[in-house]
């Protein structure tokens, strides 16, 4: 497990590295994701060691969210006036993109297969 | 022997009492939503931010004294994003066949949040930096932050806007998606990836492996395709 956890951090930072050398606006962990998943390629043996680390990890995922939805509790009065027209445009839109997104993926899906 | 205000302010002031108490809150969110044979509007994350916002205002705990604590937890999300290779890994010879359904949906479902979103607040009569702030908030928070500031909106104010979308998506897109009789898999979690981010990516998550595994794949083109689009975007709404 510490062997996965280091591999993760490391690919975490060489992703930051890369990252802020490149002037790239990803973030590191996405770039290190991208590494990593290329990593498995080359070598599938590492992903047989990493992946009960990284899927017990991924199952508790929701958890490593709390601390962030925590600290947007005290800025809630920054919406201002315009907060009620801010929720319904977030709460609206996001169920649009939802319901487009798997709309579209599933008719291209079938228009594909035909 | 120590008085108990004395114990309590040591502990206030400590990591471990902090720590201790995100685990707890969201271990009482989970539980509360297998009790609700797994409703998906009663999502662990909401109920643990409300746990805690709550016990935070009744001890008058400061955010970034609790952040101390916090900050364990908080950090293990660059590592998880990492790990979100395995369940791609897993699943690459069905997301390699699923590349045409994926880029539809992923354009599809970016314009579509970001658009949406810009009309309705403006509907409302929002402007300026708010609506600004708005446009990337579909994507994963370190990309969405760095977008509103190339922009010309506020990084604090898309970073709650951007929370408020990921627990909002986690709770409605179970209901959405079967009312629309849609039970693929791979859809379900590639719309919530793109809509919803990381948190998304989670519920998603506790859908399926296949469904993660997709949210995930999404979440990371959307960090793209929103970096390159949002900027257009906005253009149509000052």
């Amino acid at each position: 497990m510490i062997q996965s956890i280091a591999i993760l951090l490391g690919f975490q930072l060489g992703g930051e590295f890369t990252a802020r050398a490149l002037g790239l606006s990803l973030p590191g962990p996405v770039l290190g994701f991208a590494a990593l998943f290329f990593a498995f390629l080359l070598v599938p043996r590492l992903h047989d060691l990493m992946a009960p680390t990284a899927r017990g990890l991924l199952a508790h995922l929701s958890l490593l969210f709390v601390p962030a939805g925590v600290g947007i509790v005290r800025h809630l009065d920054k919406l201002g006036d315009g907060g009620l027209g801010v929720l319904v445009a977030i709460v609206v839109s996001t169920a649009l993109a939802i319901a487009v997104g798997a709309g579209v993926f599933v008719t291209v899906d079938r228009l594909v297969r035909k | 022997m120590t008085d108990f205000a004395d114990i309590w302010s040591y502990l206030a002031s400590g990591p471990l009492l902090w720590l201790t108490a995100t685990l707890v809150a969201y271990l009482i969110g989970a539980r509360l939503q297998t009790l609700s044979g797994r409703k998906p509007w009663v999502n662990p994350v909401l109920i643990a931010v409300a746990l805690l916002a709550v016990v935070l205002m009744v001890t008058r705990t400061d955010y970034e004294t609790y952040f101390e604590g916090a900050q364990f937890v908080h950090f293990m999300l660059g590592p998880a994003t990492v790990a979100l290779a395995v369940p791609l890994y897993d699943n690459r010879a069905l997301i390699r066949a699923s590349s045409m359904p994926m880029l539809a949906a992923l354009i599809a479902g970016s314009f579509t949040a970001i658009l949406s979103a810009l009309a309705i607040a403006r509907a409302f009569g929002v402007t300026g930096e708010v609506l600004i702030s708005l446009a990337p908030k579909s994507t994963t928070a370190p990309v969405a932050l760095g977008v509103a500031e190339a922009i010309g909106g506020s990084p604090t104010l898309t970073a709650v806007l951007v929370i408020l979308t990921g627990i909002t998506g986690a709770v409605i897109a179970a209901p959405i998606l079967n009312l629309m009789r849609i039970r693929d898999d791979r859809a379900r979690g590639f719309a919530l990836g793109t809509a919803s981010h990381g948190i998304g990516t989670a519920r998603a998550f506790q859908e399926s492996q296949t469904s993660g595994a997709f949210a995930g794949v999404a979440m990371g083109l959307n960090a793209i395709v929103t970096a390159l689009i949002a900027p257009l975007v906005i253009q149509l709404f000052l």
